[in-house]
Parts: C-alpha cells; sequence; structure tokens
C-alpha cells in the first residue's frame, strides 16, 4: 500500500468531513423516479393547500334555488367547473381539493405514527431478547384481531367523546388517525424484529459491544441505519394503506362526518353515479393513486440515497 | 517483534476454569436439556507485550474463548483476570470503564464495520464512547490513528465498502487502537485475506506491537502464521486446552498427539521435504461439543489411545517448565513413549488443512 508511506505533511489541508445529508441529496437527485414523484407530490400538495385559495367556490357551495341546482347536477367539465359537478351540484374541483387536504394530513400522520409504533416494538423486541416473547404474542394479538370491526368500534366508542373535547374536526382527525396508525404498525413490527434478529449477530455490533456502547445508542448509531429499507418501503406502502382505510371508515359513515370531503368519500359516493357521471370517481381515484405512487418513488429513491453502498454509483 | 517471551513480563491476562457453555432447549416446555460446552474449563496466562497462538480446527472454541476473554459473552464459570482485575462476572455495566484496556480484532473486516458510516465515524466511535474531546481534537486522533495503520486521511469521508479486504482490516486494527488498549485479540484476523495481503496485516499488527507494547491472543487455523508471529501458541481441541508451550518448542517436538498431527498438517514449502513428509490422519469427526467423550475428548481419535483415555480425563499440567499438556502419555507411571510419528496412517496424500474457516 503506497499511500502507507505518504506523510501526513505532504498532503494539502484535508477538508474536515463533509455532511453526509448533500452526498444524499445529490444521489436523491440522480433518482429520475424520485425527482418526478417529488414534483408530482409537491403540485398535489400545492392543488390541494393553495389552490382554494386561487379557486374561490367552496366545497359544499350549492345553487340556492331548486331549479338550478337541479340543472346543475352531474354536470360534465365547463369553464364554471372545470372538473363538472356532482350529484348536489357542488364543484368537484373544490371538493377535490377539500378533500385532498385531509386525505393527505390523514394519510401521512397515520403512517408516521404505525412506522414509530412499529419500527419501536421492532426493534425492542429484536434487540431485547426478555421482551421478544411478550411483545410478539402482542403483535399476533393485533394481527388476529379482526381491524374493520374494531376501528367501528373504536371510532363508535370514542368519536362523541373527543369531538367534545377538540371540535369535530379534529376530534375525528385524531381519532382516525390514532384509530389507523394503531391497527397497521404489525407488518412493520415482524419485518423490523427480523431485520434487527440479523443484524444482532454481526460482528459491527459485536464490535460496538466490545468498546462498550449503551444499547440506546447501539440502536440508534448500528441498528436503525440498517433497518431502514424495510422500514422505507413499509411507510410508502403505509401512506396508500392508510388514505384507503380511512376512505373505508368514511363510507362505513364513521370516518369523517358527510360534509367533510375525503378522497376517499368523493369515492365512494360517485360509485353509484359511476355510469352517468365517470369524473367522480377518475378524479379523487387519480389523485390517490397519484400521491400513493410518487410517495412510492421519493421513498425508493430515499432509500437509495440513503444506502452509501448504492451511493455514489 | 519480542521472539523470545521475556522471563522478566509480568502477567497481564489470566485466565483459570473459564467455561461458557451455550445451553440447548429442547421439547415443548423449551427445558434446558444439556448444553455445548464450547469452552470448558480453560487456564491460562498471557505475559505482558506477548503475543499467543491460540490454534485448533475450526469449532474447537477458540473464537469463543477470544469473545469470551473480552466479554462480549456471559460466561458460564470461571474468572479472567485482566491486569489484575477480575472481568470474569463483571455486570456489563461495571465492565464499561474496562473496556477500553480489552480490545479486538475482527475476523470478516467486511462484516466487523457498520457499512452505513464513514471510516472517521467507525474509527471515532470508542472515541465518542469513552473520550470527552472535542471534535477537531477527535478528529486529529482519528488521523494519526489512520496514518499508524498506514490508511492514507484522505480516505477518513469514505465507506467500508470502497475498501480492499486488507484495507477493511486495517479500519478495524485502527478501531481497535483508538483508546490505547494494552490487550487484543485477535479473532483470526487474517483468514478473510488473501494472502499477500496476510503478510501486510500481520507485519502491521507487529509493527504495532513494537511502537506500543501490545499484548495479542492471536487466533489462528494458519500454523504457519502463528509460527510467524506468536511467542507461545496454546492448541485447543473440543473446547479444551490440550498444549501450551513456547512456540519452538511446540513446532519442533509436539507433546499432545493432537499437536503432532495437527502440525504433520502444515505444508512444506521446499518440494523436496514436502515429499518426505509425514501426514498423521486422524480418523473420524470431531465429536459434538454438546456430547464429549467420557474421558480425554480425544480419545475418539488418538492414534496413541490407551484404555486409561477413555475413562479418566488428563489434567492440564506443566509438564516442564512452561510446557503444559494435557495427556496421559505423559502421566508420571505410564512409560513416556519415545518421541516421534509413530501413529497414525501415514500418507503423502496432498495435505488437507486441518481447520477451516471457524
Amino acid at each position: 500500500m503506497t499511500d502507507a508511506t505518504m506523510k501526513a505533511d505532504d498532503l494539502p489541508e484535508i477538508a474536515p468531513p463533509r455532511s453526509q445529508w448533500r452526498d444524499v441529496w445529490a444521489q436523491f437527485r440522480n433518482h429520475k423516479g424520485a425527482m418526478i414523484g417529488l414534483a408530482v407530490l409537491v403540485v398535489i400538495v400545492l392543488f390541494v393547500f393553495i389552490g382554494p385559495l386561487i379557486w374561490r367556490i367552496g366545497p359544499e357551495q350549492m345553487p340556492t334555488d331548486a331549479l338550478t341546482l337541479i340543472r346543475s347536477k352531474n354536470l360534465g367539465p365547463s369553464w364554471g367547473h372545470p372538473l363538472g359537478t356532482d350529484q348536489l351540484a357542488r364543484d368537484e374541483l373544490a371538493r377535490l381539493m377539500a378533500g385532498g387536504k385531509i386525505s393527505i394530513a390523514v394519510g401521512l400522520t397515520a403512517m408516521t405514527l404505525s412506522i414509530s409504533l412499529g419500527t419501536l416494538v421492532g426493534v425492542l423486541s429484536g434487540y431485547f431478547k426478555r421482551l421478544d416473547g411478550i411483545l410478539m404474542r402482542l403483535t399476533d394479538l393485533f394481527l388476529a384481531l379482526p381491524l374493520l370491526p374494531l376501528l367501528l368500534v373504536m371510532v363508535m366508542l370514542f368519536r362523541d367523546t373527543i369531538a367534545h373535547v377538540l371540535g369535530l374536526e379534529a376530534g375525528t382527525f385524531i381519532l382516525i388517525v390514532s384509530a389507523i396508525g394503531v391497527t397497521s404498525w404489525m407488518q412493520c413490527a415482524r419485518v423490523v424484529r427480523g431485520e434487527v434478529l440479523a443484524l444482532k449477530e454481526r460482528e459491527f455490533v459485536l464490535a460496538a459491544k466490545s468498546i462498550g456502547t449503551p444499547p440506546r445508542r447501539m440502536i440508534l448509531r448500528h441498528i436503525l441505519p440498517n433497518v431502514l429499507s424495510p422500514v422505507m418501503v413499509a411507510a410508502t406502502l403505509g401512506i396508500a394503506n392508510a388514505i384507503i382505510t380511512e376512505s373505508a371508515l368514511s363510507f362505513l359513515g364513521l370516518g369523517f362526518p358527510p360534509d367533510f370531503p375525503t378522497w376517499g368519500r368523493l369515492l365512494y359516493d360517485g360509485v353509484d353515479l359511476m355510469q352517468d357521471n365517470p369524473g367522480l370517481v377518475i378524479w379523487p381515484g387519480v389523485a390517490i393513486s397519484l400521491t400513493v405512487l410518487s410517495v412510492n418513488y421519493i421513498g425508493d429513491g430515499l432509500r437509495d440515497a440513503l444506502d452509501p453502498r448504492i451511493r455514489g454509483r | 517483534m519480542f521472539d523470545t517471551p521475556k522471563p522478566s513480563a509480568k502477567t497481564l491476562v489470566s485466565v483459570r476454569g473459564l467455561k461458557m457453555y451455550f445451553p440447548i432447549h429442547t421439547g415443548i416446555l423449551r427445558r434446558h436439556t444439556g448444553d455445548v460446552k464450547a469452552v470448558d474449563d480453560v487456564s491460562f496466562d498471557i505475559l505482558e507485550g506477548e503475543t499467543l497462538g491460540l490454534v485448533g480446527e475450526s469449532g474447537c472454541g477458540k473464537s469463543t474463548c477470544g469473545r469470551a476473554l473480552i466479554r462480549l459473552y456471559d460466561i458460564t464459570d470461571g474468572s479472567i483476570m485482566i491486569d489484575g482485575v477480575d472481568v470474569g462476572q463483571m455486570e456489563q455495566d461495571a465492565l464499561r470503564p474496562l473496556r477500553p484496556k480489552m480490545q479486538m480484532v475482527f475476523q470478516d473486516p467486511q462484516a466487523s464495520l457498520n457499512p452505513r458510516l464513514t471510516v472517521a465515524e467507525i474509527i471515532g466511535e470508542p472515541l465518542v464512547e469513552h473520550t470527552q474531546l472535542t471534535k477537531p481534537e477527535r478528529l486529529k486522533r482519528i488521523y494519526e490513528l489512520m496514518d499508524a495503520v498506514g490508511l492514507n486521511r484522505r480516505f477518513a469521508n469514505r465507506y467500508p465498502h470502497e475498501f480492499s479486504g486488507g484495507q477493511r482490516q486495517r479500519i478495524g486494527i485502527a478501531r481497535a487502537l483508538a483508546l490505547n488498549p494494552r490487550f487484543i485479540v485477535c479473532d483470526e484476523p487474517i483468514a478473510a485475506l488473501d494472502v499477500s495481503i496476510q503478510a501486510q496485516v500481520v507485519n502491521l499488527l507487529e509493527e504495532l506491537q513494537d511502537r506500543m507494547g501490545l499484548t495479542y491472543l492471536f487466533i489462528s487455523h494458519d500454523l504457519s502464521m502463528v509460527r510467524h508471529i506468536a511467542d507461545r501458541v496454546a492448541v485447543m481441541y473440543l473446547g479444551k486446552m490440550v498444549e501450551l508451550a513456547p512456540r519452538d518448542a511446540l513446532y519442533d517436538a509436539p507433546l499432545h498427539p493432537y499437536t503432532e498431527a495437527l502440525l504433520s498438517a502444515v505444508p512444506e514449502p521446499d518440494p523436496s521435504l514436502e515429499s518426505s513428509r509425514q501426514r498423521i490422519i486422524l480418523k473420524g469427526d470431531v465429536p459434538s461439543p454438546a456430547n464429549p467423550p467420557k474421558g480425554c475428548n480425544f480419545c475418539t481419535r488418538c492414534p496413541k489411545v490407551m484404555p486409561i483415555c477413555r475413562e479418566v480425563e488428563p489434567a492440564f499440567r506443566e509438564l516442564h517448565p512452561g510446557r503444559f499438556v494435557a495427556c496421559h502419555l505423559y502421566d508420571e507411571t505410564q512409560q513416556t513413549p519415545t518421541a516421534g510419528r509413530t501413529g497414525g496412517v501415514e500418507a503423502q496424500s496432498t495435505p488437507v488443512q486441518q481447520g477451516e474457516n471457524g
């Protein structure tokens, strides 16, 4: 090794270790799919959050007199209503914006909750042998529960109480997010536990142990970064799952109240009128698919960018 | 390099009756039905500044012994005195301040480095854990260590997968050196490396030993390499130490039949000598460490087996000063046989390595 003979003085001043995040970003930018996904997600978020400020028709706005209402039901695209109107003559574009706000918020928050729970349980049961039995039986228990009835019961029991304290919208939001989060962490926990069990036997963990690294830092420094890939995959799938579960709940009348449009509710409302007015189904469907797809690609790119072995290739 | 052990050197590591059993649980109730006796009642000393070679075939408990020594396992029984402190039964928390004294170099340089950390982070980890250095001070120390093991400072920002096997092992050595340890367990540090790189790494280890006065436990199945680096050599078979002797004495006149057989497997570089080399080929397989034979562990395969070997376990005792052996051949009551390779099947086949990666 010739560099062994190099003296430190011969070398030019070496820059201190640079931040990894710049490398991560550079790699992420190279991932075409991820960049397109990011662009699409940004467009969707802008559409949902900035859109209502430009498009001033409200999602619940209906013509007041009966005749106009009947005439402007289920309209096709026009300048006045670019995406047409629904069966109650409400503007589909405005409803899509308003629904997206809730759906995206629910998807992201519920996903974060379920991933955090799943990773926590998975890491604890994989790393600490004593907790393994208890936590995995708990996971089995949750997996064995019929989720939809459980969700229904949870919503039935707690909706009014929480709505009283926090208001209808915030209360329902928290309830639905926690209900979805609490019932969807199991797969993530299992996958993470398996990875941790394998990682724990790797020599670099032994090496850290021989240095005397305490378990907390061992997990944060050596275990968690290495289980990132499966967690990332679980997270991207989780968003889609959360959006769809929310729409199922709304459909059953136990999600958000009917006057709060969400993408899932728009979709279900449109199902009956699919043949007369396909736009009512297509637009929310496209919005959900695009969001899920773009998040998937972003997750894919992030996973690659965070792995030094792939980075730089 | 200390080619001869200095008699004046004090004992740095002293192991007495070390036992490392891994429990076997069977049945529906997962009852404890037995143990894999990976290390069974091993005692030895390592003097300050020396290299003790630990050899044996794969699965004989070499690595377990090394790992138990720096307490990567909670040992079943025995005492381990390192620099006057008994770390054998200590709790992991209490052990932590003592960790800097004893370090380990691992076998697989690929697996022993976290793929998500840069070289600087890997080498700096012990410093973060055990010192109060500021960031620039730490970086300075990392650069010093990289110089010490012959790594270009510019590699500090790179990741382990960008290095060759030899360079990775250097990173592992730099990490082990970070806290100025006195005792390093080298767990087959060269087994995963190419032959030309093996020499580099071994020479680096020797050079560092000279410079820093390190003490090594050098675990290997490569008998020639052990002969090169070790001052004394210990031979393990099925969880027990069968022989411990100064290097030259052991290689010139092995006492235990197992050592004899092991040494006869070392290939000879000189072709004319190689053709006359007489291999002792042991018959049969190593018994399971979960169910070792009665009496001497080696009695099932020993070419010089006697009736007593199947009944009584031989004691590991000092036959001559500095030469320990566990064999009934050297009992006072027994007649000492003439030295020589009398037993075993003699063959001239291509040499078979006695041990593989363990």
